[in-house]
């Protein structure tokens, strides 16, 4: 009964929005990263998307590479023929990426032809022909283009190509709109998947990345849905009384956890996806919420406060007694595992201030990758090396990225309160 | 309004039944008094005229109650805490009042945080406040289904800022009529 499928909800329209440009900040450059310069791509038309402005601030997020200015090249190259390795060692840049578009006139495509080059050695590390593409996918050629070069530099899978999902809250009173949004990993190309007035919260992928579970709430009760993408389908998983919130897809996509309060108050519970069955797995007096899975699928950690104030606490997925995990810090809450499963990423509260911090699960060190006062909802990349989170901007919440030595920021701007940032799963 | 007219009738309809009876019980030896009801239109009180179960100011105060101008309806809580202060438990009994002598009317408890904390935890406080409203509300004698609870944690804050002056007045229940 519970598991009936909507086309559309009076409330949840299907819609692609147009938004504001981001404005991208980055602060706090590492001295000890990479240095390496994007050149500007040859054969792009002053309305195409600038390519090498693309690859330069997905490299540069990361906070492993140091990229040189425009202004500081002693020379455009397009190609390694045209490179003079001489010039980029006194300009102390140890790697150049450069390349050429052609246009096809009769199709308008675009074929991107690119090259890493090692100035030290001399070495033509990487030479590819992308594959044709129409002028609206070159943002996309570009994010491809970083992560070919990431990966080769860092021996890690780039994570550019991936995309982040998250909610924006604009006007007030009966006026305020909630969208769930996709966009790139960087921000830009933002659609709306999910328009209300009523709040919508808690984006979370399935592991293939076309499934989004999210929170709704319809004339005050709320529910979690599961939103396939490409259908604009929208499917209620459960509306209990109370509570229905936090929705987390397990790693192997069959299984969600979640949070519901109506049998006594909030507690854990694991759904089947495919039938909407479910067990319950914590009953404690305290509230049990934000559920998030291991890796390996066997044990879930959530908040809980159940000790008095809310800290991290492990459960193994068949049951068994709880075990709390974090012990650094007044309050620590909504944790998610590392990619790797070697860390934590939680909201840390100490000194008055909610910062994003990474535990160590073997040492048990915790580590401040943000300055707060009320920074949340932290998110990993899919490889790992980078979070999103949410924070307070000047003109209202807005997304931030730390690198996860924490030396590099960045700040996406946009108008009224944009947060749950969730970053997507890379495709396997 | 329509809702107390709507009580009112209910009121006449359920003491027009018990008059009936008493009516009909008490012929043998009142056979006067069965006559002058039934002249009456039936089912009337003694002097003819409806009573009204309940108290009546209390309801005369509903409309009053649910003004969200005047924030009749708020209870404001303290930091960390789900526990109702003094004035709290003053607009938790003349809601009590309210619904006891308005036994059809549901209210939504909303309970609601400040932005510190995370989301979904927020929400989790949220609903032990509301529930807290709901249990204050419940020892004072309203029905169980006549109260909804939901929680919106710090999603729909009342006031905008980052500071105390905005978290006070953003860590509240709300009574709403459903």
């Amino acid at each position: 009964m519970r598991n009936k499928f909507f086309s559309v909800l009076a409330l949840l329209m299907i819609s692609s929005a147009a938004h504001a440009d981001l404005d991208v900040v980055v602060t706090g450059i590492d001295t000890a990263a990479t240095p390496i310069a994007i050149v500007p791509f040859a054969g792009l038309g002053a309305k195409d998307v600038d390519m090498s402005q693309v690859i330069d601030a997905d490299l540069g997020r990361t906070g492993q590479f140091r990229t040189l200015s425009r202004g500081s090249m002693p020379e455009q190259p397009s190609d390694p023929a045209g490179l003079h390795q001489a010039s980029w060692r006194s300009a102390n840049t140890d790697y150049v990426v450069m390349g050429q578009a052609r246009r096809d006139p009769a199709t308008g495509n675009v074929s991107v032809r690119f090259y890493l080059v090692d100035t030290l050695r001399g070495a033509q590390l990487l030479a590819y022909d992308m594959p044709a593409a129409s002028p609206g996918q070159l943002r996309y050629v570009s994010h491809q283009i970083a992560d070919l070069v990431y990966e080769k530099l860092t021996g890690i899978k780039g994570a550019f190509t991936t995309k982040i999902a998250y909610v924006t809250a604009n006007g007030l009173g009966n006026a305020r709109r909630f969208e769930l949004v996709v966009a790139d990993a960087d921000g830009y190309s933002p659609r709306a998947m999910a328009v209300s007035r009523e709040p919508l919260m808690s984006p979370s992928w399935s592991p293939d990345r076309k499934q989004l579970a999210y929170v709704g709430y319809e004339r005050g009760r709320t529910a979690i849905y599961i939103h396939t993408l490409a259908s604009g389908q929208v499917r209620k998983l459960v509306s209990e009384k109370g509570i229905n919130g936090s929705p987390a897809w397990s790693p192997d996509g069959k299984s969600m956890a979640a949070v519901l309060s109506f049998e006594t108050n909030p507690d854990i519970y694991v759904f089947n996806v495919a039938t909407g069955s479910r067990r319950r797995l914590t009953d404690h007096y305290g509230i049990d919420t934000e559920p998030s899975w291991a890796p390996d699928g066997q044990s879930l950690i959530f908040t809980s406060d159940r000790g008095g104030q809310p800290q991290i606490y492990q459960l193994p997925i068949d049951g068994g007694d709880a075990k709390r995990v974090t012990f650094v810090g007044k309050q620590n809450l909504r944790a998610s595992y590392s990619p790797d499963g070697k860390s934590l990423v939680v909201v840390n509260y100490d000194d008055g201030r909610y910062r994003i911090a990474l535990l160590d699960l073997a040492s048990g060190s915790m580590k401040i990758i943000s300055d707060g006062p009320l920074d949340e909802s932290p998110s990993f990349a899919p490889n790992g090396m980078v979070v999103i989170y949410a924070t307070q901007g000047r003109q209202g919440a807005e997304l931030a990225t730390s690198s996860i030595d924490g030396r590099t920021r960045q700040r996406m701007r946009q108008p009224g309160d944009v947060r749950e940032p969730a970053w997507s799963p890379q495709i396997r | 309004m329509f809702k107390n007219s709507l009580v009112a009738l209910v009121t006449v309809l359920a003491m027009a039944g018990c008059a009936s009876k008493g009516a009909h019980n008490a012929q043998d030896t009142n056979p006067s008094a069965a006559g002058n009801s039934s002249s009456a239109g039936a089912g009337y009180g003694s002097d003819g005229q409806p009573v009204q179960i309940g108290d009546q100011n209390a309801a005369a105060q509903g409309e009053g109650l649910f003004d969200t101008s005047s924030k009749a309806n708020v209870i404001y809580f303290a930091l960390d805490s789900s526990d109702l202060d003094s004035a709290g438990l003053a607009i938790a009994d003349k809601f009590a009042k309210y619904l006891t002598a308005n036994p059809i009317t549901k209210v939504r408890i909303e309970g609601n945080t400040d932005e510190r904390g995370t989301r979904e935890y927020n929400v989790s406080l949220g609903e032990r406040r509301a529930n807290a409203v709901l249990a204050a509300l419940r020892t004072k004698g309203v029905s169980a289904n006549q109260l909804n609870v939901v929680s919106y944690g710090e999603e729909r804050p009342a006031a905008q800022g980052h500071d105390e002056s905005a978290w006070s007045q953003n860590r509240r229940a709300v009574i709403v009529r459903q």
